[in-house]
């Protein structure tokens, strides 16, 4: 907390985004506004909230159906919101990367995984095959995979959940972002597999002095490893605050939220359910 | 006038009084994503417009279809004789619409027939997997792996030439696609947890195949019979052509190309009017069927 | 040991054995579980994915005849293949609202179902009844599932299940595909069910929290072995012995840092 201050890695500033369906306009992130600088940001949502979108928007990944704006989505010196798909190109995968759920499904299962995570080396380094190869294997070796030689020459679907999710990790990371999305990386990991992965992801946060920001529904992951936690409901921010400071949470949706998941301890009591407020609606 | 918006008002009901209303609301609400689609419009008026013609012929036809006139013989296109006459003084529009009902009665026969047979094989084959999906999906083999027109031609050479006839021949070439489809669904179906609900309520298998997962092949197969419906017609158009289908001097579509054929050269409206008419009803059901499996692809609900 | 102090279990299981496939491929999906649920008792299987715990369930309700070892519920001994009348008392809950009702089926029809198969008659008494039970008031009656909310699904599955008053209800993972707000309406209702309707259930989750919640004891399994079996309380004051129960524990809190590295081996590579 005494280092100095710096400009923001990511600055939102009045973030829209709505989708034209064919009954009617969902809009789907309502004005949402933040900063993320070096550090762990928590994203968290239900389904509905927004928070994937948000994601999202900030790679232009939406979805053909849906219009983006915001006044500003400032990144380093570029602002996203007026990039070309070109100006974007050379940032998407380069500069920040994602990680999403379910790595089975983001990896190519015809291509070998060594293969894979070369491919996101980026072109115009212009490495031979062997740098490219020591290259992997340092990167697999950073995911902490005790055996890259062999994992290098696997198929994805040959691979388990928590070492695929380390691939996609040791993907994204290749082109040595700024920023890393990861839209609930580890809800479909076991529980204690997901341990694992998420020390790797605060290591390799720490160390390369990334900035992460963690979409996910659950509450207590987050708050637990994050620095900082959003609360979406709705497509707005309704609670920011420090993740260690969560239970003195100030908006009622937080507060109800947080008391309405079952504890160790909790049995048989009645759980408060959630009273949602339709002036919620209005963030 | 609030006739009209009582209606609507049922018909858009948040919250439905009964099953009849529930699933009259559900057909509505996939009339209007049809509604919403131009191309599959444009197809089903068509198909309607047919249907109009079909049964409307002897009003709008200005003879009858077998009426000769010799010396009015293969007369082009005037606004004595809209289509012009053929080689034997008939009016060729009588002709063709007349054999719109022709044309419309093999098209319905054979989905009527093709379909549940196709849904029946296919379910209980799926089901039930093991040596009944053997045996059942190795006769849908055989039968798949003839061309449709010459099996048709094959079954036809059987059973004598004859418009019934042809029906069932075609009906015959038409459902193994049909049963293929719906074991295919049935595999997928029997996996998911609603059926694993039902078979622990005690359910017997025939109920679950009937009640639970024909209800669930049904759209597709609607969606597969009508875009084999252009097929359908053609293979009827076929058969006709090769004079086994409707005899003459039925004014089937496909046997009067045939015999336009001959006169092609000199009469081109001969055999250009009927392979219109086969064109445009192939492609109207081909346009309405896409425009139905948008509908009713369960997983836009 | 007087009779009354001791009374005969509701669900008896010893040395289940579920095995898929043949040969070299052949998996142990439950290798050898024993267990005991008492009447009235809730009885909870935890575990990661794979353990085998919603293997036993299907084993249990009938899905899967493909098992071996001896199981006796209500003082009846199992055999593969069941009968109609096993199926009015005990009844199961799926997982995921979204995949447990028959799209095509409106919700009188989902309910009657059951109580045709078993010619129940008044039918239209008892599904009125049930729906009040679940909190789903009379609108929803005649809606279908694509219309309904995941947690009013849910509540629809439970009511197909109570439909045919079982004694015993099995639940495999009934809030997991919830969000957390209507989860908390889900664990509420079953509860207020389960007290009010004296069921005796088997809970299966991968959520601590959520089974500690709802049972009295729980059995923690890995890789199709009943590791240890532990009254909820001993989560409680954090007494489990068993170190995959330590550690299920831990991760349950949510993030530890210090944890981590202690943790049980990678899974290869």
């Amino acid at each position: 907390m005494n280092q100095p201050p710096e400009t923001p890695l990511l600055q939102v500033e009045d973030l829209h985004v709505r989708f034209r369906t064919p009954q009617r306009m969902v809009h789907a992130v309502r004005g949402v506004s933040f900063q993320v600088g070096r550090e762990k940001v928590g994203i968290v949502g239900e389904s509905g909230s927004g928070k994937s979108q948000t994601g999202r928007a900030i790679m232009k990944l939406t979805p053909p159906n849906g219009i983006v704006e915001a006044r500003r989505l400032q990144f380093q010196e570029l602002d996203l919101a007026r990039a070309s798909e070109r100006d974007m190109l050379k940032v998407r995968g380069r500069r920040i990367s994602m990680i999403m759920q379910d790595p089975k499904h983001a990896l190519d299962p015809v291509m070998r995984v060594g293969a894979q995570i070369a491919e996101a080396i980026p072109d115009d380094l212009r490495l031979s095959k062997a740098e490219r190869r020591d290259k992997v294997m340092a990167m697999l070796e950073a995911v902490h995979i005790r055996n890259p030689a062999r994992v290098h020459d696997l198929y994805p679907h040959e691979v388990s959940g928590g070492m695929g999710q380390r691939v996609m990790i040791a993907m994204m990371l290749m082109a040595d972002p700024d920023l890393l999305i990861a839209d609930e990386p580890t809800s479909a990991l076991d529980v204690t597999v997901r341990q694992q992965v998420l020390t790797i992801l605060d290591d390799l946060v720490t160390r390369r002095g990334l900035g992460l920001i963690f979409i996910s529904h659950d509450l207590n992951l987050v708050a637990t490893f994050c620095d900082r936690v959003l609360i979406m409901y709705a497509g707005h921010i309704v609670e920011e605050c420090v993740a260690s400071e969560l239970a003195q949470a100030k908006h009622p949706y937080t507060q109800g939220l947080l008391a309405s998941l079952p504890r160790i301890g909790s049995r048989n009591a009645k759980l408060a359910v959630l009273n949602r407020d339709p002036a919620w609606l209005n963030g | 006038m609030s006739d009209a918006t009582s209606l609507r008002a049922w018909l858009t009901a948040e919250v439905t009084t009964s099953p009849r209303h529930a699933s009259v609301q559900r057909f509505y609400y996939g009339w209007l994503r049809l509604r919403a689609n131009p191309l599959a419009l444009v197809g089903l008026l068509i198909l309607l417009a047919l249907v109009m013609v079909a049964i409307l012929a002897p009003v709008i036809a200005p003879v009858g279809p077998n009426d000769q006139s010799l010396t009015r013989r293969l007369l082009p296109p005037s606004e004595l004789h809209w289509f012009g006459t053929d080689e034997l003084g008939r009016d060729v529009f009588a002709r063709v619409v007349y054999g719109s009902r022709i044309t419309l009665y093999i098209s319905f026969l054979v989905a009527i027939i093709a379909a549940p047979i196709g849904l029946a094989v296919g379910t209980t084959a799926g089901y039930f997997g093991g040596w009944t999906d053997t045996v059942l999906m190795r006769i849908n083999d055989i039968f798949l792996s003839f061309p449709g027109l010459i099996l048709a031609l094959g079954f036809v050479a059987a059973l004598g030439p004859g418009i019934e006839n042809a029906v069932i021949a075609i009906a015959l070439t038409a459902w193994p696609p049909i049963a293929r489809l719906a074991r295919a669904e049935t595999l997928t179906i029997r996996a998911s947890d609603y059926i694993a609900a039902v078979r622990i309520q005690g359910a017997s298998s025939s109920r679950i195949i009937l009640r639970h997962i024909v209800p669930m092949c049904v759209p597709s197969v609607v969606v597969r019979i009508t875009l084999n419906m252009a097929g359908i017609i053609l293979t009827a158009a076929g058969l006709g052509f090769l004079g086994l289908g409707a005899q003459p001097p039925l004014p089937e579509w496909g046997a009067m190309l045939s015999t336009g054929r001959q006169n092609m050269l000199g009469a081109w409206w001969l055999a250009a009017i009927p392979g219109l008419a086969i064109l445009l009803t192939s492609l109207a059901f081909n346009l309405f069927g896409d425009g139905l499996r948008d509908v009713l692809d369960p997983r836009s609900e | 040991m007087a009779e009354h102090m001791n009374p005969e279990p509701m669900i008896s299981v010893r040395d289940l054995r579920v095995t898929f496939g043949t040969g070299a491929n052949q998996v142990h999906a439950v290798d050898g579980v024993s267990f005991e649920v008492k009447p009235g008792e809730t009885y909870g299987l935890v575990g990661e994915s794979g353990c085998g715990k919603s293997t036993i369930l299907r084993a249990l309700c009938g899905l899967n005849p493909n098992w071996a070892g001896e199981v006796t519920i209500g003082g009846e001994a199992m055999t593969p293949v069941r009968t109609r009348s096993f199926y009015r008392r005990v009844q199961m809950v799926f997982q995921d609202p979204y995949g447990s009702l028959h799209p095509r089926h409106i919700v009188n029809t989902t309910l009657a179902e059951p109580l045709a198969i078993h010619g129940i008659g008044d039918a239209d008494e008892r599904i009125a009844r049930v729906l009040v039970q679940v909190g789903l008031g009379p609108a929803f009656r005649y809606r279908y599932p694509h219309q309904l909310s995941g947690g009013q699904r849910q509540r629809l599955a439970i009511a197909r299940a109570l439909i045919l008053e079982p004694q015993v209800l099995l639940l495999d993972e009934p809030t997991s595909a919830l969000d957390v707000s209507v989860q908390a309406e889900i664990l509420n209702l079953l509860v207020d069910l389960r007290d009010r309707l004296g069921l005796t259930c088997i809970l299966v989750s991968h959520d601590l929290a959520v089974v500690a919640h709802m049972c009295d004891r729980l059995g923690v399994m890995n890789a199709g072995n009943l590791l240890e079996e532990l009254p909820v309380s001993a989560l409680e004051d954090d007494s489990p012995t068993h170190p995959y129960t330590r550690q299920l524990l831990a991760a349950s809190l949510g993030y530890d840092r210090r944890l981590a590295s202690g943790a049980v081996e990678d899974i290869g590579g």
